[in-house]
């Protein structure tokens, strides 16, 4: 079945001069395998489109059961040259919340 | 074990909550993080200005306020308060707060070493680019190496009761203290990266004690009265987070998830002054209400470069808004920019940038934006930058005639013209450690 990303990990988000790091956390260890599979550097990297201009790198965290995202020339310049109203990125891992993944009953038991 | 709160993740942050800390409970450590990567460039101008100035002006009247307290639980204060000028800032709080001892640290400016650094081979190129500081040399406003935790314990060990810093590395902050009290030595890789770990988890205040957090956010209780994060450390490297009792807010671990992973990169080599920390080897997991227990972290040794933080002057910019009503709340404000961008052209402005956003609509998100349909209101905000003032000035004067010249029900021009703003940018590089040589001074 087709889930937001919301049902399996939470997300806070902020910059690196023009890279948003994206941090997203599964809201149990259970659900971290689904995290892995489904959230690629591909799919975040389609999921923001023109916003990001360069690659998304992702780095795992088996331990904390989390994911971090950079998203490369992802602010429109970054801190002070960024025209953005968001200019640090702090609500891009709320845009990420509402990703579709795909999960079945075995990835969401507790 | 030692007790180290945060009572600022930076230069602006709530004024209430160093006081607080100081009153609420017992702690032995008041860190206060007051830089930001452009912060140090408003320094410097402030300072060029007036040299008793580039300090963080917050930083000595609070000092005075929280005196009687730091005395009487005999609480110490490690603050990167000192921008460009921490003697004078020491200054400042010796006059708000006499008896004091105050030591500052020294030697993190290189303002003025950018040519011997130049003229030595190092090319200073911009971490993110590749570009040669050369490309921007003389709109250098600001330069400063991210020093580290071991000349904050130096300072700590004078038995000053305030150690004021320039530019460190934020997480260095809180590792001071445990290098001091501990006796950590510089090749106690594991427990550095510990600490390391622990001042990332606190450097921003609140952000990691529900302030900023998804975890159920509407549950998370007293907001307005959210307590600043302590990590009570021990000697041995583990530690756990928590804040005072009666306090608002939440501690738990994966709020300290959220927090752990904020502003990094790759967790496997969180790079500092002192150590290189592996993330994923951190042992996390809660230890009762408000309490986050963590171990098992582990380190390598410190890199060979420093990084310098350097900002230079990139140009200007403006950004001007307007709100259009329903019915057909977001053409109206898709026309407006249609209508500025061609009245600009036809000008023969040429800006590096415009980009435009329509609030209620896509201004957040972008095209990850969820499409709205028929929303009873939408402001449009058109920003540009160049580096051309007078381009910029010349676009501040396009957007309120548009209320009489575009389409219907244009409103919310009350402020006036958009201000044009210079843009202050940021060039991270990397420097030989050998070149940086701090140094402890006691200012009486």
């Amino acid at each position: 079945m087709k889930v937001p990303l919301s049902r399996i990990a939470h997300t806070r988000s902020g910059d690196k001069g023009d890279i948003s790091n994206i941090g997203v956390i599964a809201w149990r260890s259970s659900y971290y395998p689904a995290l892995l599979r489904e959230v690629t550097a591909g799919r975040v990297k389609e999921y923001f489109g023109e916003l990001v201009k360069d690659r998304v790198e992702r780095f795992e965290l088996p331990n904390l059961h989390a994911l971090n995202f950079l998203l490369h020339h992802g602010l429109g310049g970054g801190g002070t040259v960024s025209l953005r109203t968001d200019a640090q990125g702090k609500t891009l891992g709320a845009a990420l919340l509402a990703l579709e993944i795909e999960v079945d009953e075995r990835d969401l038991t507790d | 074990m030692i007790r180290i709160a945060n009572g600022q993740g930076f230069w602006g942050d709530w004024l209430e909550a160093p006081v607080r800390l100081v009153d609420d409970g017992p702690i032995d450590y008041l860190t206060l993080d007051y830089l930001a990567e452009v912060t140090m460039s408003i320094l410097q101008k402030q300072r060029q200005a007036d040299p008793e100035l580039g300090y963080a002006r917050d930083f000595p009247p609070l000092i005075g306020r929280i005196t009687g307290k730091l005395r009487e639980k005999r609480i110490k204060v490690v603050a990167n308060a000192g921008g460009v000028n921490p003697v004078a800032c020491a200054r400042a709080v010796l006059k708000a707060a006499p008896g004091l001892k105050v030591a500052v640290v020294l030697g993190d400016d290189v303002l003025g070493r950018i040519g011997e650094f130049l003229g030595k081979g190092y090319e200073m190129r911009n971490i993110d680019t590749g570009e040669p500081l050369a490309a921007i040399r003389d709109r250098i406003l600001s330069a400063n190496v991210y020093i580290g935790a071991f000349p904050l314990a130096e300072a700590l060990a004078t038995g000053a009761d305030v150690v004021i810093s320039g530019r460190c590395a934020d997480a260095a902050l809180v590792l001071a203290p445990m290098i001091e009290r501990f006796g950590w030595r510089p090749d106690d890789y594991d427990k550095l990266a510990a600490g390391i770990v622990a001042g990332h988890i606190i450097e921003c205040g609140a952000q990691c004690s529900g302030g900023n957090c998804q975890v159920d956010w509407q549950s998370i209780p007293d907001l307005a009265n959210i307590g600043y994060p302590i990590v009570e450390a021990e000697a041995d490297g583990s530690f756990v987070v928590t804040k005072h009792a009666g306090t608002g807010g939440r501690i738990d671990s994966h709020g300290v998830k959220e927090q752990l992973l904020y502003e990094i990169g790759d967790p496997r080599q969180y790079m500092t002054p002192d150590v290189i920390a592996d993330f994923t080897s951190l042992a996390l997991k809660d230890a009762g209400p408000d309490r986050v227990h963590g171990g098992g972290v582990r380190g390598r040794a410190r890199p060979e470069m420093l990084k310098a933080s350097i900002s230079y002057h990139a140009g200007w910019k403006a950004s001007g808004t307007l709100v259009y009503s329903w019915p057909q709340a977001l053409e109206k404000a898709r026309a407006a920019d249609r209508i500025t961008r061609r009245r600009l052209d036809q000008l023969g402005l040429k800006f590096e940038e415009i980009h435009t956003e329509f609030f209620g609509v896509n201004a957040c998100h972008g095209p990850a934006a969820h499409p709205v349909s028929d929303p009873p209101e939408v402001q449009v905000r058109i920003s540009v930058r160049g580096p051309d003032r007078r381009a910029v000035e010349r676009f501040t004067r396009e957007m309120i005639p548009l209320v009489l010249t575009g389409p219907p029900g244009g409103t919310g021009y009350g402020e006036g013209r958009p201000e044009v703003r210079q843009i202050v940018a940021y060039w991270p590089a990397l420097i030989p450690r050998e070149e940086i040589r701090t140094r402890v001074e006691v200012v009486e």
